[in-house]
């Protein structure tokens, strides 16, 4: 990897009493696509806000392009934001919203319009070029923010939960042409959003933020297969989670004591468990088997299905153990086809060992 | 359904009512204005420009009126300027003792006039500014200034607080963020606080009495004439005065319900 675009260096940021982002260090490589997630109130926002420099930071140093931007005022960087309120100009029509940025910059009105223009097409609004922006529906206005901010030609852009106004099947339209964009101009996409579908679907790079602190960076996929705690197994959701206490560790193995009975987990690479330490570990929802007949894994659990939520092709099965616990299975709906329940609806969930993650940090 | 109907009538009426009871009096006087008889009375006598004959040809009336108008104009001008630069501290800063900072701004309409009016004569007299111009402008912008902060200040609360920080972000500087952003924001509001203040100085007496000296104000005039005698002179001034109190008023208020104003806020 070459040198980074963005580095976060202890950043920290306090709002008198409160510690809205504690220090914090991450770095953004040029070109990427990386989404900051977590629930209201984690500091994403606040962290993103940094970056375009409408925070200072109460500690440490932002780098980009290896310049100190602490004191950089956000007028003097170019790093356009996208608002969750689009924050769009209402006095000005959707074509002289996108010109602003080059007005600010002193481009001249000729260059300035036909650049608006072309952005405009580009995002498939066009023909709303002169329409007052109050009378474009929320997925043109949409564009409209998008276009002001990449008219400029940026090397980053920040998007502050774009697509939350949107309604659901516009967020999946924007979703691929944001991704497109991404690749087409090869700019870097910071995208703050409390939404996983979002993140996952679109982002080279997660980063879970939870309580003003990274919980976790990584591909979405590792992220999503080996959570690394507690808070963000939960937050990325269809995770079972499993707490207990360590019965015996073997290099290869480790069981595990739990209210549902003892259960097989890699021991991992750290060494062995002592015995009574308490330890948790996650199955994925998608990573369990189901079926009617007991199966010869190590970890079964005799379940009863509760209900049934179909999501198309999968069906995401809610599951009640015997003492009362929830169990979360992801099947395909032909699997679940083939199943004979043979009127009952017990069944059992079982997964080989190595389907089970141990979280790094108990 | 009848009753609906009547009910219907019998609310458009006391609405009716309402206005002939506000309006009879000012267009009894714009009718009597026009009147040839020297006392008000009826049967009304001829049409007659008479009055507004007598009025244009009194030097000591046009002067008023010259008066009134550069009083009003400058005012409004100084009273806009404050209120909008208050209103922009309350949109945008957080600070201690704000609510204190407000309600000492919004104070001087609460303050009756005739202590305002004694309270500014002694005060412009010790700083030797009583008896001129500057000395109704001085005291009319410090009563008019916070009309102009409640309705700018009305507007600014519709902005969208990140709309400013947006300008900042494509690479305005706080200054040019104002010009290309906050001002043409509140646009409609400025003007209609211009109106208004405009409005106020024009039709404002008792402190005018006070601090005007010799530089008489139509108000004062108008009284000045009434203290001598009844004369139908007062009715073509006091046309005049309505129509212009009354266009000011009503372009401030479209300006602050105006349709278009609401949309965009709400975006």
């Amino acid at each position: 990897m070459t040198t980074p675009l963005v580095v976060f260096d202890r950043v920290e940021k306090r709002f008198e009493n409160f510690v809205a982002v504690k220090p914090t260090s991450f770095e953004i490589a040029a070109g990427e696509f990386l989404a900051i997630m977590g629930p209201s109130g984690c500091g994403k926002t606040t962290t993103l806000r940094m970056l375009a420099g409408l925070e200072a930071p109460t500690a440490g140093e932002i780098r980009f392009e290896g310049r100190v931007m602490n004191n950089v005022k956000p007028h003097e960087r170019d790093m356009p934001l996208v608002w969750q309120s689009l924050a769009l100009f209402p006095f000005l029509n959707a074509r002289e919203n996108v010109e602003f940025g080059l007005k600010m910059r002193g481009v001249d009105s000729a260059t300035r319009k036909k650049k608006a223009l072309e952005w405009l097409d580009r995002l498939g609004i066009g023909q709303f070029a002169e329409r007052n922006v109050a009378k474009l529906s929320g997925g043109q206005r949409q564009r409209v923010a998008l276009a002001r901010s990449l008219v400029t030609e940026p090397k980053i852009l920040l998007l502050d939960e774009p697509l939350s106004a949107l309604d659901a099947h516009l967020v999946i339209r924007m979703q691929s042409v944001l991704t497109k964009l991404q690749k087409e101009l090869g700019i870097t996409f910071v995208y703050v959003t409390h939404s996983q579908s979002e993140a996952f679907a679109m982002a080279d790079r997660v980063v879970i933020m939870s309580h003003g602190e990274i919980a976790q960076i990584g591909k979405a996929k590792d992220i999503y297969r080996a959570p690394s705690d507690k808070f963000v197994a939960e937050f990325v959701g269809r995770n079972n989670i499993f707490e207990g206490k360590v019965l015996k560790s073997t290099p290869a193995n480790t069981v595990v004591a739990t209210p549902l009975g003892a259960f097989s987990v890699p021991t991992g690479t750290k060494g062995t468990f002592k015995a009574d330490d308490p330890l948790s570990f996650v199955v994925a929802a998608d990573l369990v088997q189901i079926s009617a007949q007991r199966p010869s894994e190590d970890n079964i659990v005799e379940c009863q299905v509760i209900s049934e939520q179909f999501m198309g092709t999968t069906v995401t099965l809610f599951l009640e153990a015997k003492d009362g616990s929830e169990l979360k299975v992801q099947v395909g709906q032909r699997e679940l086809e083939g199943i004979d329940f043979k009127g009952s609806k017990k069944l059992f969930a079982s997964w080989p060992v190595s389907r089970a993650h141990v979280l790094a940090r108990q | 359904m009848n009753a609906e109907k009547a009910l219907k009538w019998a609310l458009f009426a006391y609405v009716a009512l309402a206005f002939a009871f506000i309006f009879t009096p000012v267009i009894w006087s714009f009718i009597f204005s026009f009147n040839s008889d020297r006392f008000p009375s009826l049967p009304l006598g001829s049409f007659s420009l008479k009055w507004y004959e007598t009025v244009l040809s009194r030097p000591e009336i046009l002067q008023a009126a010259v008066t009134s108008l550069t009083v009003a104009i400058c005012t409004s001008l100084l009273a806009t300027f404050i209120g909008f630069c208050t209103a922009y501290t309350d949109f945008r800063y957080h600070f201690m003792f704000k609510q204190a900072y407000l309600a000492l701004a919004m104070l001087p309409p609460t303050i009756p006039l005739i202590i305002m009016a004694l309270a500014m004569l002694s005060w412009l007299a010790q700083i030797g500014l009583s008896g001129q111009v500057i000395s109704i402008i001085i005291s009319h912008t410090v009563l008019a200034a916070p009309f102009a902060m409640a309705v700018i200040r009305l507007r600014l609360n519709d902005m969208d607080p990140n709309l400013e920080a947006a300008s900042w972000n494509l690479g305005a500087s706080e200054w040019r963020a104002m010009r290309e952003v906050v001002i043409p924001f509140a646009m409609p509001s400025i003007i209609a606080a211009l109106c208004l203040t405009a409005a106020v100085s024009f039709d404002e007496f008792a402190v005018a009495w006070f601090v005007s000296g010799l530089n008489k104000t139509i108000p004062v005039v108008i009284l000045e004439i009434l203290q001598g005698n009844v004369d139908p002179q007062i009715n073509a001034i006091g046309t005049f005065v309505f129509i212009i109190s009354i266009a000011l008023i009503v372009t401030a208020q479209m300006l602050m319900l105006s349709k278009g104003g609401k949309k965009e806020a709400t975006q």
